[in-house]
C-alpha cells in the first residue's frame, strides 16, 4: 500500500517536471531565437533548416544596427520623457493615495470610486479629444502631451496600488506624529513613504515599462524624427531594413535588456505589487 | 484635527481630481460631442447629427473589426486563463527551481510590445521562421500564420498566451491562499486530485478567476494596436483590423476625427455594458468567503 503510494507520488512528480521543462523551453524559445538571430551573418540566417549556433559570431551586428539610426538621440528623448513621468507619477500618486487612505474628508470615497472607474474607459476615447486639445495648445511635436498628464495623479492603477500599500501601515504612527504637531505633508514623507518602498518601487517599475514600450502616444504626438522615442525609432528602423533580420533582432534585443534588468532588480517588490492589486478588494 | 485633515485631504487629492476632470471626464464628453460632427483634422467642424452613426452601421470594416476584436479577446482571455491556471497549479507545488520557472514564464510579460511584435514577426515568417521549421520537423504542413486571413487571429492568440506571466503570478498568489486543511478533508473522504481541484481549488480561487477575467477582457478588447501597426497593418483583407487600430487609422491616417469619435463612443458603451454584465452575473459563479460567513 505504502509502496504503491510512493510510486504514484514519484510518477506524479515526474509528470509535473516534464510539463514544466516543456513549458520552460517553449517560453524561452522565442528569446533564444531572437538572440541567436541577432549574432548571425545575414546569409546564415536564411539557411534551411535553421541553425542555432552563429558562425561566424557577428557581434558587430549590434554596433551596426544601433548606429544605423540615431538611436542615441532616441534614447535621450525616451529618458527625458521617462524622468518627467516618473517624478510626476511618484509624487502625485503618493499624495493622492495618502489622501485616499489616511486622511478623512467628505466626498473622499466618491472621488476614489470615480477615479477607479477610469480604468474602464478605453484609451482611444480619451486620445482624440486630448490630441485636439494639445493641438489647440500648441503641444504637438513636444514631449508635453506625453509627460504632463503623469503629474495629475499618475493614473488610477498606481493610486490604487499605493493605497493598498499605505493601508497596511498602522494608523497609530500617524496619530503619534500629529500629536507632536506634524502636518500631513511631513507624515507622508517621514513615515508613510519610507515604510512603503516596495510599493513605490512597484509603481516606478510599472511606470518605466509603460513609457519604455509606449508606441501609440509617441506616434500620435511626435512628428519630427529628432523627437522620436526608442519604440518609434525601432519601427522606422524596421521599415527601412525589412529583411535585415539580424540587425532588427539586435536592435530588439537592445530594447528588451533594460526592462529585464529592472525586473531582476525589482522582482521581489513588484511581484508583491501585482498580488496586492489582484487579491485584495478596496 | 478634523478640519485640518479635510483641507490637506482635498489638497493632496487635487491632482487626481483635476486629472479626472481634464484627462478623463472632459475628453469623454468631448468625444461624445465630436462624434456628432464631421470634424476633419484640417477643416472646421459642423454638426451633422447622427450621420456618423448611420455611416458606421453601413461600414463593412467596422463590422469586420468588431468581430475580429471580439474573436481575439474571447479567444485570448479564455485560452489564456486556462493556460495560466495550468502553469500556476504546477508552479504551486513543492518543486526545485521554482524561481527559475517563474522567471521564464514571466519574462515575456515584461517584453515591450514593440519588441515582442518584432520577435514574433520573425518567428511567424513562412519561409525562414522557427515555427514552420518546427512543424516541418514534426512532419506537419507549414502554415501561413499572420499572412493568412483564417490563421492571423489564432496566431495572435498564440502570441498572447506567451505573455500570460501576470495572470500566472496572480493565480499563484490565489492558490497560496487556500487553506491546506480543505485539501486534507477531501483526502480523508477518499477524493482524487480531480475532486480537490473541482471542490476546493476552483471555488476558492473563483474571485481571482473573476478578477483575471474582467481585467483580461477589458485589456484584450483594447489590445492589438502594436501588433496591427507593426506586423499586419490590419490585414490580410482586414482580418486583423483590431478596433483600436481602426480608430487610430480613422483619426490619424484618414483625419476623420468625428467618425473616429463615434467609433470610440460605441466602443465605450459596449465595454461598459460588458463590464456590468460580468459583474451582475458574478454572484452565480464567484464564491466570496466573506459573504458566506
Amino acid at each position: 500500500m505504502e509502496l504503491k503510494e510512493r510510486t504514484s507520488r514519484k510518477l506524479e512528480n515526474t509528470i509535473v517536471y516534464a510539463f514544466l521543462f516543456i513549458g520552460l523551453i517553449v517560453y524561452i524559445l522565442p528569446f533564444a531565437w531572437l538572440v541567436r538571430s541577432s549574432f548571425m551573418d545575414i546569409s546564415q540566417i536564411f539557411i534551411q533548416p535553421p541553425e542555432w549556433i552563429p558562425k561566424p559570431f557577428q557581434w558587430q551586428n549590434y554596433p551596426k544596427a544601433l548606429t544605423a539610426m540615431p538611436f542615441f538621440r532616441y534614447l535621450i528623448n525616451t529618458l527625458i520623457i521617462l524622468i518627467s513621468v516618473e517624478f510626476g507619477t511618484l509624487l502625485t500618486s503618493s499624495t493622492v493615495a495618502f489622501s485616499f487612505s489616511r486622511l478623512k474628508w467628505r466626498g473622499r470615497d466618491i472621488f476614489f470610486f470615480l477615479i477607479l472607474t477610469t480604468l474602464m474607459i478605453p484609451y482611444t476615447v480619451i486620445l482624440i479629444p486630448t490630441f485636439l486639445l494639445w493641438k489647440y495648445l500648441g503641444g504637438i511635436n513636444t514631449f508635453l502631451p506625453l509627460t504632463v498628464p503623469a503629474w495629475f495623479g499618475g493614473g488610477a492603477f498606481n493610486i490604487f496600488l499605493l493605497r493598498q500599500f499605505f493601508s497596511t501601515i498602522p494608523y497609530e504612527l500617524d496619530e503619534a506624529a500629529y500629536l507632536d504637531g506634524a502636518t500631513p505633508w511631513q507624515v507622508l514623507w517621514k513615515i508613510t513613504v519610507p515604510l512603503s518602498k516596495p510599493g513605490l518601487i512597484t509603481v516606478g517599475v510599472f511606470t518605466f515599462m509603460g513609457v519604455w514600450g509606449d508606441l501609440l502616444g509617441p506616434i500620435v504626438y511626435l512628428n519630427d524624427s529628432s523627437k522620436y522615442t526608442l519604440a518609434v525609432g525601432l519601427t522606422t528602423f524596421m521599415s527601412a531594413y525589412t529583411t535585415q533580420w539580424n540587425y532588427l533582432m539586435a536592435a530588439s534585443t537592445a530594447i528588451i535588456v533594460p526592462p529585464i534588468v529592472l525586473y531582476f532588480i525589482g522582482q521581489r517588490f513588484f511581484v508583491e505589487g501585482i498580488v496586492l492589486t489582484g487579491l485584495r478588494e478596496g | 484635527m478634523g478640519k485640518l485633515q479635510a483641507r490637506w485631504g482635498i489638497l493632496f487629492a487635487l491632482p487626481a481630481i483635476l486629472g479626472f476632470l481634464i484627462w478623463n471626464l472632459g475628453p469623454m464628453i468631448a468625444s461624445f460631442v465630436i462624434s456628432f460632427t464631421n470634424w476633419s483634422i484640417a477643416g472646421r467642424p459642423s454638426f451633422i447629427n447622427f450621420e456618423n452613426y448611420k455611416k458606421i452601421f453601413d461600414d463593412f470594416v467596422f463590422k469586420k473589426s468588431l468581430s475580429v476584436t471580439f474573436y481575439y479577446a474571447v479567444g485570448s482571455v479564455f485560452v489564456g486563463l486556462v493556460v495560466a491556471l495550468f502553469w500556476a497549479l504546477l508552479l504551486n507545488r513543492n518543486i526545485i527551481g521554482q524561481a527559475l520557472f517563474r522567471t521564464a514564464f514571466f519574462l515575456p510579460a515584461i517584453t515591450p510590445a514593440i519588441a515582442s511584435s518584432m520577435i514574433w514577426l520573425w518567428l511567424f515568417n513562412p519561409t525562414f521562421g522557427l515555427l514552420n521549421s518546427i512543424l516541418d520537423t514534426l512532419g506537419l504542413p507549414p502554415l501561413e500564420w499572420i499572412y493568412n486571413e483564417k490563421q492571423v487571429i489564432p496566431s495572435f492568440i498564440l502570441m498572447s498566451i506567451w505573455g500570460v506571466g501576470y495572470t500566472i503570478t496572480i493565480f499563484l498568489a490565489g492558490l497560496q491562499g487556500i487553506p491546506q486543511h480543505l485539501y486534507e478533508a477531501v483526502e480523508i473522504d477518499g477524493g482524487s486530485w480531480w475532486d480537490k481541484f473541482r471542490h476546493v481549488t476552483v471555488p476558492m480561487i473563483s474571485p481571482v478567476i473573476f478578477f483575471n477575467l474582467v481585467m483580461g477582457l477589458i485589456g484584450a478588447l483594447q489590445a492589438g494596436f502594436a501588433q496591427a501597426y507593426i506586423m499586419t497593418r490590419g490585414g490580410p483583407n482586414y482580418a486583423s483590423m483590431f478596433y483600436s487600430y481602426y480608430v487610430y487609422l480613422n483619426a490619424f491616417e484618414y483625419g476623420k476625427m468625428g467618425y473616429s469619435c463615434a467609433l470610440s463612443t460605441i466602443f465605450s458603451f459596449m465595454l461598459f455594458g460588458l463590464t456590468i454584465l460580468v459583474f451582475k452575473t458574478s454572484p452565480y459563479w464567484v464564491y466570496y468567503e466573506a459573504l458566506r460567513k
